[in-house]
């Protein structure tokens, strides 16, 4: 654990969805989550699949809401509540300081890889030599053909759009990264590259949180598993146990 | 976009009524500058309404538009008619959902691009048609047709002359009023492509009026969704989207047909 | 039974007083149209009624009187119109330039160039000059009222475009004393220089559209232009076949009907004064 102030900081987060187009139904989630992930730390979020852990993640990016809790997000000497803050300030954290990899890639028609990639680092401030420069780097150690790097990734194969998402989400150099199931749909080859590419974020500082059901990702990059079936909320515990 | 930035409009309690019937209540919101706002709704939701009234071309019936000139903001009720068309034609931009509101159809696309140059006194020929031709550039029209009326041209390419027309004094906001409806599927892929390059090259404000949601989602930054003239719910465009949490908006982002 | 009286000029005289206010309105706003209650004249419309009711309200029993058509005395409108004031006002007419107090023209600004003194009544069809643009009244008067003249730029952009320069060759826009956009009439461009700064009145009757404007003596008058296609007057590549004039505006006379022609002065008695005048030193 280091001793400088963790970047990420969950305090008592509660979540749940009511569905309205079921009557008015309220599904808890969670509550109580607290844990924090300091800098050049990896956290994985764990427990059994439908537990909560995607939509901590989420929360944590800001893409869902919370009922209760805060997630304070460390920018330089100050600390923000992601879950109460304005909409500008989400977006302006999401630029500089928290990247995200989900399980999927929405494509942007007509827009090639590589333009995609780039664009990321684009946004986080490279100029355009030094955007173009990071994502052939990245997709070239991903091992996506050069041929395709034009190409809109929309007719990629599962695989290939994964890694498209990975080299985008990793762009950025932000100092937070949120991954979710990042080498899911790559073999173990370039699951190994991946894992390379994460391993190296962390060494630079970055704090990471993350979920990974590949038993060998764990091993190789996790220091903490914090296991959300602790704060399942009582029905989701009764029904897991 | 730098968060300390102050707003660029300010839509205080906007509310339109047409005798007894209500088309639109109680809107309130802010722009800044770089930021893209999603009006989403049905038909009848009162989003057209609302971008007329936020544009100046109608008349609240209460509440208050306020815009940011020169550093501070002005109420636009208090515009007289001169700064008021001054105002649309220069920093401002209006891109109607058909194109031949806001073209001259029967004069060619280089003129129609010139237009707003001569009318803030641009008096050079060579340059103002060199001007347009960067323009229609950007927008992805040959250069060859730069002297063609846009009755010659199809409806995406007017589409994107009336969007070269709006962007050439660089407007800083920009109101679009179903940019893509009415276009052929391919067509609006390519469209929104360029209005969102444009709007990212540029740092433009836009309030876009939309009924698709996968427009909203590619091209805003935040949402407002709007049913029976009023804002139910209004956030960042994935939070929205992604964990609805009104009734309706939950209704409307589960309507929305996968391909 | 008696042939019937007419009030001098035949207008009434209340209807002269409100035609006058008019005037002086439009004096006292160079180029800005002047709406007018148009009165029921003994010729039809698009035949000069509106160049007739400012004559008529202006004119006095000692004003010399001259008439033009494109430039000639001698064209049936010139020979009605003069007919016309001869009978209901019994005043002097002229052909000379020089001699006249008011000259009434359609399409055409005399060679000679005008004197402080004289009035040029101009007969005009349609006063607005953004009417091709914009066909509604309700929005070229606020167009005028904003100074929002960009579209007619467009317009000369849209020329130069199609036809390498500004095609129009009459009733070419000009901007009044920097502020309004004016029609000056179809006067072919090559007479708006003489509008510039001139020491005559100048008054614009439009009788079907109801309108009045002028532009007083001695006001800028400037034709719209690119700066790189700035505007130019047409020249001709010959003199006059009769008179020898040069930098003068000419008309094309077919003489046979094998083709043969001739370009001649458009202004008759620019180019009979240049005649007598040689003569009387023995010889062209």
């Amino acid at each position: 654990m280091t001793r400088k102030a963790p970047l990420i900081e969950v305090e008592g987060l509660a979540k749940s969805f009511t569905l309205h187009l079921r009557g008015g139904l309220v599904l808890p989630v969670v509550e109580g989550v607290s844990f924090s992930v300091g800098a050049g730390e990896c956290v994985a979020l764990g427990g059994p699949s439908g537990i909560g852990k995607s939509s901590i993640l989420k929360a944590v990016f800001g893409n869902y809401r919370v009922d209760q809790g805060r997630i304070w997000i460390r920018d330089a000497d100050k600390k923000v509540d992601l879950a109460c803050a304005e909409p500008r300030s989400v977006i302006e954290l999401r630029r500089r300081l928290i990247g995200y990899v989900s399980q999927f890639l929405r494509v942007i028609p007509r827009v090639g890889a590589l333009d995609i990639v780039a664009a990321s680092a684009r946004e986080s401030g490279a100029t355009q030599n030094e955007a173009l420069a990071t994502a052939e780097g990245s997709l070239a150690r991903l091992n996506l053909p050069e041929r395709l790097w034009s190409l809109p990734p929309s007719t990629f194969s599962g695989g290939e759009q994964q890694r498209v998402n990975i080299a985008r989400g990793l762009a950025g150099r932000h100092a937070v990264l949120l991954l979710d199931e990042p080498t899911a749909s790559l073999d173990a080859q370039n699951s190994a590259c991946v894992v390379d590419l994460i391993r190296e974020r962390k060494h630079a500082g970055t704090a990471i949180l993350g979920i990974f059901h590949d038993a060998a990702v764990r091993e190789a990059l996790v220091d903490r598993i914090v296991d959300v079936s602790a704060f399942a909320t009582s029905r989701d515990r009764e029904a897991a146990a | 976009m730098n968060t300390n930035d102050a707003p660029l409009l300010v839509a205080q309690g906007v509310t339109k009524y047409y005798g007894e019937r209500l088309a639109c209540r109680d809107v309130s919101f802010e722009i800044h500058p770089g930021e893209v706002i999603a009006v989403v709704g049905e038909s009848g939701s009162g989003k057209s309404t609302l971008l007329a009234l936020l544009s100046q071309r109608l008349e609240l019936t209460a509440g208050r538009v306020s815009y940011r000139q020169n550093g501070h903001l002005r109420d636009l009720c208090e515009l007289s008619e001169a700064e008021r068309r001054r105002l649309q034609r220069t920093d401002w931009g209006f891109v109607h959902q058909d194109p031949r509101e806001g073209l001259r159809m029967n004069v060619s696309a280089g003129a129609n691009v010139g237009e707003r140059l001569m009318a803030t006194g641009w008096r050079h020929y060579g340059r103002i048609r060199d001007t347009a031709r960067d323009w229609l550039a950007r927008v992805e029209i040959d250069d060859k047709r730069i002297d063609d009326p846009p009755r010659s041209f199809s409806g995406g390419m007017r589409q994107r002359l009336q969007i070269a027309k709006n962007l050439v004094t660089e407007p800083r906001l920009v109101f679009m009023d179903e940019p893509t409806g009415g276009l052929d599927v391919s067509v609006q892929a390519r469209l929104l492509d360029l209005v969102r390059a444009l709007v990212a090259d540029l740092g433009l404000a836009a309030i876009i009026v939309t009924h698709d949601l996968a427009v909203a989602r590619l091209l805003s930054h935040r949402i407002l969704v709007m049913k029976d003239g009023e804002v139910i719910e209004s956030g960042l465009t994935d939070r929205v989207l992604d964990d609805p949490s009104e009734a309706y908006t939950q209704l409307l982002v589960s309507s929305v047909l996968a391909a | 039974m008696s042939a019937p009286s007419y009030n001098f000029a035949y207008l009434d005289e209340q209807t002269k007083r409100m035609i006058r206010r008019a005037i002086l309105k439009a004096i006292a706003i160079p180029g800005y149209q002047v709406p007018f209650a148009s009165r029921e004249m003994p010729m039809p419309y698009g035949w000069g009624t509106g160049g007739v009711q400012v004559t008529a309200s202006i004119i006095g029993p000692s004003d010399v009187l001259k008439v033009i058509d494109q430039g000639s005395d001698d064209t049936t409108n010139a020979v009605s119109i003069r007919a016309f004031f001869a009978k209901v006002a019994r005043v002097a007419v002229t052909t000379k330039t020089r001699e006249a107090d008011i000259i009434q023209t359609r399409h055409r600004i005399p060679e000679t160039p005008l004197e402080e003194g004289q009035i040029i009544v101009f007969q005009v069809p349609i006063p607005e000059p953004l009417r091709f643009l914009e066909p509604r009244e309700t929005e070229t008067r606020l167009m005028h009222a904003l100074e929002d003249y960009g579209p007619m730029h467009v317009k000369l952009y849209e020329d130069i475009a199609r036809h390498g320069h500004i095609a129009t060759t009459y009733a070419y826009p000009v901007r009044v004393a920097g502020r309004y956009l004016m029609d000056p009439s179809p006067t072919p461009k090559f007479d708006n220089p003489k509008m510039h700064v001139s020491p005559a009145l100048q008054l614009f009757g439009a009788g079907r559209e109801k309108r009045i404007y002028a532009i007083p003596p001695y006001t800028e008058v400037v034709s719209l232009d690119f700066e790189d296609h700035p505007f130019e007057v047409q020249r001709f590549d010959r003199p006059c076949a009769l008179c020898g004039a040069s930098g003068v505006y000419l008309d094309e006379v077919l003489t046979d009907d094998r083709g043969g022609h001739m370009f001649v002065c458009s202004d008759t008695d620019h180019c009979e004064s240049r005649r007598a005048a040689a003569d009387g030193e023995g010889g062209a």
